[in-house]
């Protein structure tokens, strides 16, 4: 792994699961017969994050991702298992508060992610004067540290004096990164922060952060439902389906070489500038209900390959051997077998 | 051979006690017969206006200041409201983005076909049944029977984008006009609308014109695009010509900020600054303050679409 | 390169969409004119007023029933004539609008006050606490204003001494109308607050560490306010004509120091017997200033949604 100086990973989770409790309430339920509805949105997920890398988490809408964003970054409390940061657990009650000022979180919407009333010099300086706790903090030092965080994101230190709504989509992303940054992190979560941005304008925040991640030595989640950006920006992949990790590889192996048919699907259907007009394979069906899933295997309905064991066990995330000769981890009995036949890679 | 759609020069605005805003700028586009034309831009460059202005529903106060629109011989931009109605659905059809508003909630989806079939068509009720059921079977809605008689928060996303599909093609239009139809979808639904979209409008000799910021939905599915940037168009031409080599600086720096699954690019090429405001829009070439090559011509002329090789180009590097 | 000064504040705000919005509202204008010239009123009374008509001293019983001004029998010092006690009607009416305002500001201060961090507590906590205070709001609104009112009142009457009465009258009142109407902001800003929770920068709060009170009262606050404002104001207009009423009713402020719904009372003794102006001036002047209110409510609701704009 890359940056795994120490062999330690930075981020751990270990058999992470989070279920919601999405019943109607219970006069409803009395009444009408229905039953308890549960939403297992994480359903045991294991993810080991190294120093300095970045780790793109995809999937599509429902799979989970968002979710674990939210339980790494203490939002949600795991129903079961454990997170550790620096191999220390975090995900307790008992928990250092200290630990957690290691890590922050960049959102998806501009819009939302920043308090309409509030100027930008004090929004950036909300870590500075929470992680205080109390002690005074000399007004000059946090106008300094303000005015270099600006500056280090491409914007200038007197554009803080200005509220959120006079600045574009993109400018707004930068202001949430330089907040990020505020509390000298080591660890981003970052939640789709390109999704809602014009293309080009996603080119400037992701050169940014790149940049950022370089000179200040910083650790990437990196979760988005877009491949290609997170092609662009990761160094490992891991592809989530309804509240599992599917498969996990280094970036250029997961896309050159994918083995979980659920990747393949995926990748098949991205509409690509460089593949137009290539032959495809058909995508099937859709993304079954998270609150009934299938039974085994999650994938099973649509996929071309599953069989009797699919439809009962569920598969668990081993190493396999791929087509290319390397190892990559991947939940699927297919793999396991033999089954999957080797297909052209789109690296042409 | 006269194309389907012609549109001249067209201007939208819209008064405000600053000023006037004109948020399209003299757009001269044109489809022919069965082709697919991409319009492509970011969010503000007017694309949608274009298309709502093409089916004539621009809110007030914007209106359309200048220009014409032309459906095969006939004027469609200064139509009374009940006969823009009637070309509504009859001749150009609409997809929009999110399925959620663009079908009646309080309607079984059977009942807003059949509706909008017989308001267009001169069919008996069970004739226009008979063509919805069809419908639904051919933009691959599973039992149609069945699903005919429910209401569209009984469908998922991508199924209600379906019928919005079926919706559109149900008074056999010439046009369809398909504002950002994929957008609000995830990935693998888009690949499935996609397609759908082009095959059924290929079935159907139905023309599209499709607008979206996602070029890789255009790379896929049109024949011709058109690049907006701030109201104006500034390149148009074959759909593989504008990607690979394209000649307008706005459209070099798109092509190249956007990543790929397969290509290996170190640094996205970005394009310094945003796109300017309705009301900040720069004399001369709108693109001239973010563009790497601008010259003292660009900064006081507003170049107009030119021939460059393959396609056409609003650039002064063109005649440089 | 020459830099131009950047307009000040008020340059801002004046040219902004609601000053803007301000100035082109006949209504809005005309209303505001009429309230400032009411407040004015009430504030300076002391020192504008012609008569003091609580100061029982200077009353000469002998001037009582004085036409006003333009009817025949007027007497000059007399403007708008007198009042069975011999009370100058347009002093009276002064002070009136006085305590008219003071209860009626007071009061909606105090509902604001307990029903915003009411609904901000029920908004943000969810949960058991949520639904006891809502319903305690949906009991407090099935008891009208002035019900609630006469129950204190009456509660306090019986509790202290009759000296009393008067002195605690005031704060009665104003803790009656106040109590009476918090459940329309609790509910309000817990909608409001709901919303608001879910965004993006309250969550990112929370993931900085931002501990609860700081979150719910710099945060949230701030932005659920918009449509507090529009309620209060409409508010002050119902808050004076309960106080109105009460009075009018006999369980407001005491006698000696009347207010406008104290004055129609009176008047409305001697309306049919050819004392009109008792009635009508007061009554007059209680409608003109709860429609000003009002319609400058209810442009202030237009300029502050933001769908209209």
């Amino acid at each position: 792994m890359k940056g795994s100086g120490n062999g330690r990973a930075l981020v751990e989770l270990v058999d992470v699961a989070k279920t919601f409790d999405v019943s109607p309430p219970l006069l409803n339920r009395l009444l009408e017969g229905k039953s308890r509805a549960l939403l297992r949105a994480v359903n045991g997920v294991d993810m080991a994050i190294a120093r300095g890398e970045t780790f793109g988490l995809v999937g599509e809408s429902g799979c989970g991702k968002s979710t674990v964003a939210r339980l790494i970054v203490g939002l949600y409390r795991p129903t079961r298992g454990q997170i550790r940061y620096d191999g220390k657990r975090i995900d307790n009650l008992g928990a250092a508060p200290a630990l957690r000022r290691n890590m922050q979180m960049i959102f998806q919407d501009p819009y939302a992610s920043l308090n309409p009333r509030w100027r930008v010099a004090e929004i950036i300086a909300e870590p500075l004067r929470t992680h205080a706790n109390g002690d005074a903090l000399a007004k000059k030092d946090i106008e300094e540290r303000v005015g270099g965080l600006l500056r280090q994101v491409g914007l200038a230190p007197a554009d803080g004096e200005k509220y959120p709504h006079q600045f574009s989509g993109g400018q707004r992303q930068r202001i949430s990164i330089a907040r990020a940054l505020a509390g000298r992190p080591a660890f981003l979560v970052c939640d789709e922060p390109t999704s809602a941005l014009d293309v080009s304008v996603q080119a400037q925040v992701l050169n940014l952060m790149r940049k950022l991640q370089r000179d200040m030595g910083l650790t990437y989640l990196f979760i988005s439902h877009n491949l290609a950006v997170v092609h662009h920006i990761a160094d490992r992949v891991a592809v989530m389906y309804l509240g599992r990790v599917v498969e996990q590889a280094p970036t250029k192996r997961l896309f050159g070489f994918p083995q979980h048919p659920y990747t393949r699907m995926l990748l098949d259907a991205v509409p690509d500038l460089e593949l137009s007009g290539k032959a495809r394979t058909a995508v099937a069906g859709e993304v079954p209900n998270p609150l009934s899933p299938p039974r085994g295997c999650a994938f099973h309905p649509r996929c071309p390959y599953a069989n009797e064991r699919c439809r009962n066990e569920i598969p668990k995330l081993k190493p396999a051997r791929g087509w290319g000769g390397e190892m990559t981890d991947v939940a699927c009995h297919g793999v396991e077998e033999g089954r999957i036949p080797a297909r052209m890679t789109l690296h042409a | 051979m006269t194309p389907l759609l012609a549109v001249d020069r067209l201007r939208v605005e819209f008064p405000t006690r600053h000023g006037t805003l004109v948020a399209v700028d003299g757009v001269s586009l044109s489809i022919a017969p069965g082709e697919v034309l991409g319009v492509v831009g970011e969010s503000g460059a007017g694309k949608s206006l274009t298309g709502a202005a093409i089916i004539g529903l621009i809110d007030p106060p914007g209106r359309i200041g200048a220009g014409e629109v032309r459906l095969g011989d006939r004027r469609i931009d200064n139509l009374a409201p009940e006969e823009m109605r009637r070309v509504r659905g009859r001749e150009i059809g609409a997809v929009f983005q999110d399925p959620l508003t663009s079908l009646n909630p309080l309607y079984t989806i059977g009942r807003q076909l059949v509706e909008t079939i017989t308001t267009h068509l001169d069919l008996s009720m069970r004739a226009a049944r008979r063509r919805a059921l069809d419908l639904l079977g051919e933009v691959g809605i599973p039992a149609p029977e069945r699903r005919f008689h429910h209401y569209p928060h009984q469908f998922s996303g991508g199924m209600r984008q379906r019928v919005v599909i079926a919706l559109a093609l149900a008074a056999q239009p010439k046009l369809i006009i398909a504002d950002e139809p994929t957008t609000a979808l995830d990935v693998s639904i888009q690949a499935q609308i996609i397609a759908l979209l082009k095959r059924l409008c290929r079935e159907h000799g139905a023309a599209v014109m499709l607008i979206t910021h996602d070029m890789g939905v255009i790379a896929e599915t049109a024949d011709r695009v058109a690049v907006m940037y701030a109201g104006r168009v500034v390149e148009v031409g074959p759909v593989a010509d504008v990607i690979h080599r394209p000649q307008h600086p706005y459209s070099k720096g798109l092509m190249g900020s956007i990543p790929s699954i397969v290509a290996e690019r170190e640094e996205l090429a970005q394009i310094e600054g945003v796109m300017p405001r309705l009301d900040a829009i720069p004399p001369g070439c709108a693109f001239h303050p973010r563009c790497p090559c601008a010259f003292d011509r660009c900064k006081k002329e507003r170049p107009e679409l030119m021939n460059a090789g393959a396609t056409r180009s609003a650039c002064w590097l063109v005649v440089q | 390169m020459t830099t131009v000064a950047a307009p000040s504040r008020f340059a801002v705000w004046w040219n902004g969409d609601i000053a803007y919005s301000f100035r082109h509202a006949p209504v809005a204008v005309v209303s505001a004119v009429v309230l400032v010239i009411f407040l004015g009123a009430a504030l300076f009374a002391p020192w504008v007023a012609p008569h003091n008509p609580f100061d029982l001293a200077t009353l000469n019983l002998l001037d009582a029933l004085t036409p006003p001004h333009g009817v025949e029998g007027a007497k000059p010092e007399y403007l708008l004539g007198t009042d069975d006690q011999g009370r100058d009607l347009l002093s009276a009416i002064m002070f009136g609008t006085r305590i008219s305002l003071l209860v009626g500001l007071a009061a909606v201060a105090l509902a604001v006050l307990i029903g915003v961090t009411l609904g901000l507590v029920s908004g943000y906590a969810g949960g058991r606490l949520d639904a006891f205070i809502m319903r305690a709001a949906d009991v407090q609104l099935s008891f009208p204003a002035i019900l609630i009112a006469l129950l204190i009142d009456g509660i306090l009457r019986a509790v202290l001494p009759r000296s009393a009465h008067g002195d605690v009258a005031l704060i009665v009142l104003v803790i009656a109308i106040g109590v009476s109407n918090w459940p329309q902001y609790a509910r309000t800003v817990r909608g409001s607050t709901l919303v608001e929770k879910s965004k993006e920068y309250v969550q990112a709060a929370r993931v900085i560490g931002v501990g609860t009170p700081s979150i719910v009262f710099r945060h949230l606050l701030p932005n659920v306010l918009g449509p507090v404002l529009v309620l209060a104001t409409i508010n002050i207009a119902t808050a004076i004509l309960v106080e109105a009423t009460l009075s009018f009713l006999g369980v407001g402020v005491p006698p000696t120091r009347p207010s406008l719904g104290t004055l129609i009372r009176i008047g409305q003794d001697y309306l049919f017997s050819g004392e009109w102006w008792i009635t009508i001036f007061p009554g007059a002047a209680l409608v003109i200033m709860v429609l000003a209110i009002n319609l400058l409510g209810d442009w202030l609701r237009d300029a502050l949604n933001p769908k209209l704009r």
